[in-house]
């Protein structure tokens, strides 16, 4: 999958090699600013009241 | 010559086979795999790191505007140690769900821990938003019976996440409009996330008519976790009215909350 990936990427390695770099960082940055704080209610550790 | 060119253009099309390898079912699943373990691991990292640092920065600059707003950009005065007794504290009324009315302030968390409290305890409108929930139904600070709040351990800003550190005779601080009341930490308890009897008045002894100001605080425990539930207790010990200058122990953050207005 990833190996296709590398495949499709245009130019010479190092052009390839930043492309790269700049779509992870893309997808980090994505999942951080919205992918996370949309998960993170839904984690169990959420809760520090008593209640009945 | 023409051994010459052959050469090149029979290598290439065997190289460009070589990659043109075929994917595999297995393997794509594995890269998934993998990649859904680097997206958990980013998530942990970014849930106890990054996600923390900027929200309990966030919070500390909300309990700086808060007492900015209190001190009206005046400055805050430092109250002499041999101050005259300032009496009985004035107890506020409770405002709405949501709504900020005091800070928290405890030394032992931090030379500058200074965390906003609002009214409720909420995930949603307070304790992921405004760091310190108080306990609706519960006193307000400074009044005989207890005054109970609830802050993340874990995330969030993790608010409460050293409460297990502090030590008997640490100073507990809520700060509000009327001025600084010190509670003074006495013990640890743990319950499970049932255990209401921490916010009785008494706490633990449902019924019982209160003589005593305690201050309870509930966090997760253990830490990283929400099985069960710890709790600080702390007893009133005095207060200083606003008029008169804030507590000697937090001059420093009652100064740069006072002379950043």
């Amino acid at each position: 999958m990833y190996a296709a990936l590398w495949r499709i990427l245009p130019g010479p390695v190092w052009l390839r090699l930043i492309i790269a770099l700049v779509l992870i960082a893309a997808a980090v940055a994505a999942l951080m600013l919205w992918v996370f704080p949309w998960v993170l209610p839904f984690v169990s550790t959420q809760d520090a009241t008593v209640q009945q | 010559m023409v051994v010459e060119h052959a050469e090149p253009t029979r290598g290439r099309p065997r190289k460009r086979e070589r990659q043109r390898r075929r994917v595999s079912v297995i393997g794509v699943l594995g890269e998934l795999f993998i990649t859904a373990g680097v997206v958990v691991l980013l998530f942990l990292g970014w849930q106890l790191w990054i996600n923390d640092l900027f929200a309990s920065h966030a919070q500390r600059d909300e309990a700086e505007g808060l007492s900015q707003t209190w001190s009206k950009g005046e400055g805050v005065t430092v109250a002499p140690p041999d101050r005259v007794d300032p009496g009985e504290p004035i107890v506020a009324v409770a405002p709405g769900n949501a709504q900020t009315f005091a800070t928290l302030i405890i030394p032992r968390l931090g030379a500058d821990y200074a965390r906003p409290v609002a009214e409720g305890v909420g995930l949603e409108d307070v304790l992921n938003t405004h760091a310190v929930g108080h306990y609706p139904g519960t006193q307000m600070p400074g009044a005989v019976g207890n005054s109970a709040y609830a802050a993340h351990r874990t995330g969030w800003g993790s608010p409460f996440f050293d409460i297990d550190k502090l030590q008997v005779g640490d100073s507990i601080y809520v700060e509000t409009q009327d001025g600084w009341y010190r509670y003074v930490f006495r013990s640890l308890e743990y319950v499970l996330a049932s255990g209401v009897g921490v916010l009785d008045q008494v706490p633990q002894l449902t019924g019982v008519q209160p003589t005593d100001r305690i201050i309870t605080l509930t966090s997760c425990n253990p830490v990283y976790t929400a099985d069960e539930r710890i709790v600080a207790y702390g007893v009133y010990d005095t207060w200083w009215p606003r008029a008169g200058g804030a507590p000697p122990e937090i001059a420093g953050i009652a100064a740069q909350a006072g002379g950043a207005g």
